[in-house]
């Protein structure tokens, strides 16, 4: 008679897989969940927001409704009545519906460059890594030497070519945004590509483009959500230096940065229409950044804390 | 030997990438769309093509190219068409010290900062001073240098009367400056090497020191520092030309007379040569510094010389 064991295989079989893990412990870092649910937040509330009644139009100007004080309400020329929740600015617009209006900017533009910068980081130093050799010190090359294009020059120098549309700025600003990324990926690959896993793969028969594609990328997965959550802001900042430097985000549109810029000029008078947007933008890369880090801890155990 | 063959190599790749750089930078102006004289609106054919003879852009552009490549080599960088009568050279020679000064102190305030910050929390990992130094950190890295330098002004130049409020000569709105970008950095660098000293103190020579009773100080001096600090030292490259580039939001709020005005303008103004100008200005520099850092890491950490 054989002993009767007491082992459910298929949960060993299951496992568990490096996302739940990495979703696990995460949960368990408190100040990347509040960060986490506070970017969620802002982004919903951006989106969100504008589409409910009563929050007024960005750009629609009150002459006779300047740097109202926050909470207050009054009756427009025409005779319509405006309520501001965080007060108005020296042409009489709305501060509140000013930050989501530029908040809707500096995510979008943080996203676009972000997404760009993944692409084409992530599949230039899969590429590099696998094929190694020449190739990939020929490709790695090319970065070195990008690398030392000094950065917020080259950034100016493209609003001179696309100056006067942003969204294709950023495209471009992720199109020189992706060295890190490429680095990141490439020494993740490159560690990666003699294990068992992928000489299985090959000797299957699959093309290169699909042992990349399929067994290798998903697998530096972790490097590049971090790094990914760490892009986000330093985009958005971006962003706000050349909106503060006037060559973002052009007038009457808003933008965190434009908003930030407009309200220094205005500190000593109304030193609201400099503190509400900074503290959301600041907040905004805080929680970033704090998401950043917890991801980290959370996707590479080896690395986490000591 | 061995050192001196990697110096030398490393050098020729500077050179390289230098040339690549003024390359590009060359053929992005040529291209581009419009044109510098385009501002100056309704200018007769024969005018236009008498300033294009002038400047040769009506030679062919590989032509274009050698002519530019052998004026580089002789240092001079063309005119600037944005600065009527004044040469590029004249323009850099007035702002980019200034950029540089503010770069250099900004850099050397945020290592006095940033470095004993990030030792200090290392030596006294996941305490409340370690969270308070780390969180104290990334607001540093959160609030961007524009919100901090009007901050700044208004509390130290305004309120409190310590520096005057803007301009260069006879003036002390530079170190509001300097300090602006140094804050910024000193964060970046504090977390650096917070982390890198806690990747060193959790290796096994510092156990061993430590088992051998080392006093606590000097296992975190003499057996951490040097390597813990070799990652910092990687990063002054990048730090500086990101501090210069930085120096162009300090110079707009305190109304230094830096590069960065005139770089903005010249971009703005289609003005190609004092664009790759400076451009090439700031490449040759970085490049020196990457140069430089790799340099001195070879020194700190022999590894890094095999690697190549």
């Amino acid at each position: 008679m054989k002993p009767e064991l007491n082992i459910r295989t298929e949960e060993i079989e299951k496992g568990s897989s490096l996302g739940r893990d990495a979703w696990l412990r995460l949960k368990k870092n408190s100040l990347a969940m509040v960060s986490l649910w506070f970017f969620i937040a802002v982004t919903l509330i951006c989106y969100l927001g504008p589409l409910l009644p009563g929050v007024p139009d960005p750009n629609v100007t009150h002459p006779d409704l300047q740097s109202m004080a926050p909470f207050s309400e009054g009756t427009s020329m025409e005779g319509q009545e405006v309520y501001y929740l965080l007060g108005s600015d020296h042409l009489g617009r709305d501060i509140f519906s000013r930050i989501l209006y530029g908040g809707r900017v500096s995510l979008a533009v943080g996203f676009l460059a972000t997404a760009v910068s993944l692409t084409i980081g992530v599949i230039y130093g899969a590429v590099a890594g696998f094929l190694g050799g020449r190739t990939d010190s020929f490709m790695m090359r090319i970065v070195d030497i990008l690398y030392a294009l000094p950065f917020m020059i080259v950034v100016i120098i493209l609003t001179t070519y696309f100056g006067n549309n942003l969204w294709l700025l950023f495209v471009c600003i992720g199109a020189v945004e992706w060295l890190t990324m490429a680095r990141i990926v490439r020494g993740q690959v490159n560690s990666l590509k003699n294990q068992e896993f992928v000489e299985a793969a090959r000797s299957l028969g699959l093309s290169n483009w699909r042992i990349i594609s399929r067994h290798l990328i998903p697998n530096t997965i972790g490097p590049v959500i971090v790094y990914t959550t760490l892009t986000v802001p330093a985009v958005m900042r971006l962003e706000a230096i050349l909106s503060f430097l006037g060559l973002g985000v052009q007038p009457p549109d808003a933008s965190w940065g434009s908003l930030i810029k407009e309200g220094a000029d205005r500190m000593a008078s109304d030193p609201g229409l400099l503190i509400y947007p900074a503290i959301v933008f600041g907040l905004t890369l805080f929680s970033l950044n704090f998401l950043g880090d917890g991801l980290r801890d959370a996707l590479d155990p080896k690395s986490s804390k000591d | 030997m061995k050192t001196a063959v990697y110096i030398l190599s490393r050098l020729a790749q500077s050179i390289f990438a230098l040339l690549c750089i003024v390359t590009i930078t060359f053929f992005l102006a040529r291209l581009a769309p419009g044109g510098p004289f385009l501002e100056e609106k309704a200018v007769p054919a024969h005018l236009m093509a008498q300033m294009n003879a002038k400047y040769g852009f009506d030679k062919p552009l590989p032509v274009q190219y050698a002519l530019y490549l052998s004026r580089l080599v002789r240092g001079d960088l063309g005119p600037s068409f944005g600065n009527k009568g004044f040469s590029v050279n004249e323009v850099i020679a007035e702002g980019f010290p200034v950029s540089l000064f503010l770069g250099i102190i900004g850099l050397i305030i945020a290592l006095i900062i940033g470095v004993p910050v990030g030792v200090f929390a290392a030596a006294k990992r996941n305490t409340a001073t370690d969270y308070g130094l780390m969180t104290l950190a990334m607001i540093g890295i959160c609030l961007p240098t524009f919100v901090i330098a009007p901050l700044l002004g208004e509390i130290f130049a305004l309120k409190l009367g310590w520096f005057d409020v803007a301009l260069w000569e006879d003036s002390t709105a530079w170190f509001l400056g300097a300090l602006t970008l140094g804050l910024y950095y000193s964060a970046y660098i504090a977390r650096l090497t917070r982390g890198s000293m806690l990747d060193v103190l959790s290796q096994d020579f510092i156990r061993t020191a430590k088992a051998k009773g080392v006093a606590p100080a000097k296992v975190l001096f003499k057996h951490a520092f040097r390597g813990g600090i070799t990652p910092v030292v990687a990063y002054l490259g990048p730090a500086l030309a990101g501090l210069i580039g930085g120096s162009f939001v300090v110079e707009t709020v305190f109304g230094l007379p830096g590069l960065g005005q005139h770089f903005i303008k010249a971009a703005t103004n289609r003005d190609y040569w004092l664009i790759n100008g400076t451009v090439t200005v700031f490449a040759i520099l970085i490049l020196f510094m990457n140069f430089l850092v790799d340099v001195i890491q070879a020194w700190l950490d022999p590894r890094t010389r095999s690697r190549d």
